[in-house]
């Protein structure tokens, strides 16, 4: 008897339980055929042009050769930075350092110096202008950006113990490989007043130099 | 030298890298924007991208925009016709350019200036901070290269814009600050000096095109020796800003 009632009981739980699990999984099944009534696409908002990445600025480091007149050539290094005004038009700030050689007169006079510091320094502000604006071809697979430009500007020389208003221009062929890295060569003449030599007048100071600039 | 290499490996990645992140892309809504080989005018037209299709934002120099079409190409594409596309929202683009809006809104101008320091050259930097329409506060630096002595200094003044409107417009300045005069070598009693200035100035500063700004400016230095009579000089410089 006691078997009997405990069978019933199961009987009554299990149906119950398989009554209930059934139930509960047509409710699932309504559910997921239920229709979506907010669609979860993307959404739309406006574009956000201040956080587009912009690149005017551009630093660059050259090194070459500053021939210094009456003073030999040596090698020149020096740091820049430019900002591209337009497409065209580019402000820049350099700063330059040499050492001089010997001048003629300091060889054959025996002994007279006519320097006691052999170090140039000098610094401009130059606005430039993309002359000639192209394409490189290096192979058959390849092309690169490039352009020539004309530079020139102001500054200041310390030489030969003195402060000397500098005028500089220039040309170059910049050639970039990517959009972010310039490699140019540049040719610049500064001109200053001087009168170490004896009699005032006019130095032409020619550099070539060879530039790695990267845009931020 | 090991050291330099990884720093300009780190800034070749750190520029690729970032220049991934935060594509954004509009639709075109003109027949087709013509993408160059390089931002500018004289470089070629390669590729060009259809009414309808996506545009990806990649980066900005001067007014071009580098763009990436849905096939992959890239290309430079120009303001004026990235501004015939629509934002996902279905508004046009419009991306903000250096105008006369744009100087009537600036904050910071930055220029340089070269001219005459009582008789001597001078060229100067300065640095503009605008806090309201008519005033802001500049800092100037200038270096002085004369005949008998060489020089620099620097300044703090408060500027004044009677009409900020007027394509030319003229200003009022007041400040002070150093100047260190460094007699030549060559002549007899070489003393260096460091004295205050007293400034007064007027200018005119106008709006040029794009982000320029020319400027002519007059000013009169007060220069506070620790002689007995004070000194005055007059400075006339002329050059160009531009701004932010």
């Amino acid at each position: 008897m006691e078997s009997r009632i405990r069978s019933i009981f199961l009987t009554t739980a299990v149906t119950a339980t398989f009554l209930s699990l059934g139930a509960s999984n047509a409710w699932a099944q309504d559910s997921e055929a239920a229709p979506e009534v907010i669609d979860p696409a993307v959404e739309r908002r406006d574009i956000d042009v201040a956080a587009i990445d912009t690149e005017d600025f551009e630093v660059t480091a050259f090194f070459g050769l500053m021939s210094v007149e009456d003073f030999e050539s040596g090698g020149v290094y020096g740091a820049r930075l430019g900002y591209h005004i337009s497409e065209s038009f580019f402000a820049e700030a350099s700063f330059g350092a040499t050492k001089v050689g010997t001048s003629s007169f300091e060889k054959l006079g025996g002994g007279a110096e006519l320097l006691s510091n052999r170090d140039l320094t000098y610094y401009d502000l130059s606005l430039g202008y993309n002359l000639f604006p192209g394409e490189v071809f290096v192979g058959s697979k390849r092309a690169m950006n490039s352009v020539v430009y004309l530079v020139g500007g102001l500054g200041s020389t310390n030489f030969a113990e003195d402060n000397h208003f500098t005028i500089n221009v220039g040309f170059g062929v910049k050639v970039l490989p990517t959009d972010y890295v310039a490699i140019s060569l540049e040719v610049r003449d500064y001109m200053f007043d001087i009168d170490i030599t004896g009699e005032n007048k006019t130095t032409h100071n020619l550099q070539g130099t060879l530039n790695i600039s990267y845009f931020f | 030298m090991r050291g330099l290499w990884l720093v300009i490996g780190f800034f070749l990645l750190s520029a690729s890298a970032g220049a991934e992140d935060d594509v954004q892309f509009v639709v075109v809504a003109d027949p087709y924007i013509e993408l160059h080989t390089g931002p500018g005018t004289g470089y070629p037209i390669t590729q060009i991208i259809e009414r309808g299709e996506e545009v990806g934002i990649l980066k900005r120099r001067t007014d071009w925009f580098k763009v990436r079409s849905p096939a992959g190409h890239e290309g430079w594409a120009n303001r004026t016709q990235m501004e015939l596309t629509l934002q996902p929202s279905g508004k046009a683009t419009e991306f903000p350019s250096a105008g006369r809006d744009a100087f009537d809104e600036r904050t910071w101008e930055w220029g340089v200036l070269a001219g005459d320091f009582g008789g001597a050259t001078t060229y100067a930097g300065y640095g503009s901070y605008r806090f309201s329409r008519h005033l802001a506060v500049e800092v100037n630096a200038s270096q002085i290269l004369g005949n008998f002595s060489d020089g620099w200094a620097v300044s703090a003044n408060i500027v004044h814009t009677f009409v900020p409107e007027w394509r030319a417009s003229p200003f009022f300045s007041l400040g002070t600050g150093m100047i260190h005069i460094e007699p030549k070598a060559a002549l007899a009693q070489t003393q260096d000096r460091d004295d205050q200035t007293a400034i007064v100035g007027v200018g005119i500063s106008s709006y040029l095109s794009r982000r320029f700004i020319v400027r002519l400016e007059y000013k009169s230095y007060v220069v506070l020796s620790s002689r007995n009579e004070n000194e005055d000089v007059e400075e006339w410089k002329a050059g160009f800003a531009v701004f932010f």
